[in-house]
């Protein structure tokens, strides 16, 4: 039976609490890792606010940390978020109109993208992305305030914190990975960014995973079709 | 640590960058982004793109392997959400496995 509006709307809600409780773990260990490199008990969550984009931001503040250059340890983290061009372009039929469409682009990152891709209609998926997107601009900076208070006795490794955010976003894939037309593009595109990661800067790698794009099989064309692969994914 | 106006420039930097990198995309022509197909490329590759992010982050830490227990912990993850467990539980047992893994086989 399919689940009512009111129904979806809850478990949007509770699911977008889920994904925003791992960004606060994560913020968490990015609070503790700035601290520990020396810089102010604002730093991390002022910056997060702003910047919103937890591996570039971690990848900033360890460049720093390991004594690089202010500039190109910005530039470094900048080119790690080049992947939110796309993301951006994926996104576009949830921002909206007027200021809200300002507000929701500086949402655009890797769990709002995947969360509202998961998801079967224009509306769930505006909400999705807001919800998650509105949890994440609260709980990543909060939980970088957490981590920097306590930051000098969390060892980040050994309660496994380290294990979230790449389960957080395969957790959001997970649908593309079970649809035959898309799991063995996704495999591809594993295999590259891992190959290109051992010889390429951090950050740079996962951009050339679109090069497995070739391997999408396109989708059938007949609504119907489409209609009746989202029932039997629902069920 | 050394001059912290520096640092907090470079930080504003790297914030406004982001934004105009997430703003070109949908400051596009709709007439580029609308038709089926390109709306279904954008999609795939934002799944592809994810997929690296996923591959890399589970597998590895400074350009080296990141350590099996992390990769136990998220192959955890991934075998439970295949068979459709609650984000939730998804979540946390990626990180008990991983700990786990640590404490009781002291792997890394």
């Amino acid at each position: 039976m399919p689940e009512s509006i009111a129904d979806s709307r809850r478990r949007l809600l509770y699911e977008a609490a889920v994904v925003a409780s791992a960004v606060f773990v994560v913020g968490v260990a990015y609070g503790a890792m700035s601290v520990n490199a020396g810089l102010p008990t604002w730093f991390a969550p002022v910056v997060g606010f702003f910047v919103l984009a937890a591996s570039s931001e971690m990848l900033f503040v360890g460049l720093l940390a390991g004594g690089a250059n202010s500039w190109i340890a910005a530039a470094a983290a900048l080119a790690v978020n080049s992947r939110h061009l796309p993301y951006g372009l994926a996104a576009t039929d949830v921002l909206g109109t007027g200021w809200k469409r300002y507000a929701r682009i500086h949402l655009v990152n890797d769990e709002t993208v995947a969360f509202a891709a998961a998801q079967q209609t224009p509306a769930a998926r505006r909400l999705a992305y807001t919800w998650s997107g509105l949890g994440i601009l609260i709980t990543w900076p909060v939980g970088a305030l957490l981590g920097s208070v306590i930051g000098r006795m969390f060892d980040v490794a050994i309660i496994g914190l380290d294990a979230m955010f790449p389960a957080v976003i395969l957790a959001l894939i997970m649908s593309g990975i079970r649809d035959p037309r898309t799991r063995y593009g996704c495999l591809a595109a594993a295999v590259i960014a891992v190959g290109a990661a051992l010889v390429l800067p951090e950050g740079i790698a996962p951009v050339l995973a679109v090069l497995a794009l070739p391997l999408m099989r396109p989708r059938p064309i007949d609504p119907a079709v489409d209609a009746e692969r989202a029932e039997a994914e629902d069920a | 640590m050394r001059d912290l106006w520096v640092i907090c420039a470079a930080a504003a930097f790297l914030a406004a960058g982001t934004y105009v990198l997430r703003w070109v995309g949908p400051a596009l022509p709709a007439s580029l982004t609308e038709s089926p197909r390109a709306k279904q490329l954008i999609d795939d590759s934002a799944i592809l793109l994810l997929t690296g992010v996923m591959a890399t982050t589970a597998l590895l830490q400074d350009q080296g392997f990141a350590g099996w227990a992390r990769v136990l912990g998220v192959g955890a993850a991934g075998v439970l959400a295949w068979f459709r467990a609650p984000m939730l539980v998804v979540i946390i047992a990626a990180a008990v496995v991983t700990a786990l893994a640590r404490a009781t086989f002291g792997l890394v």
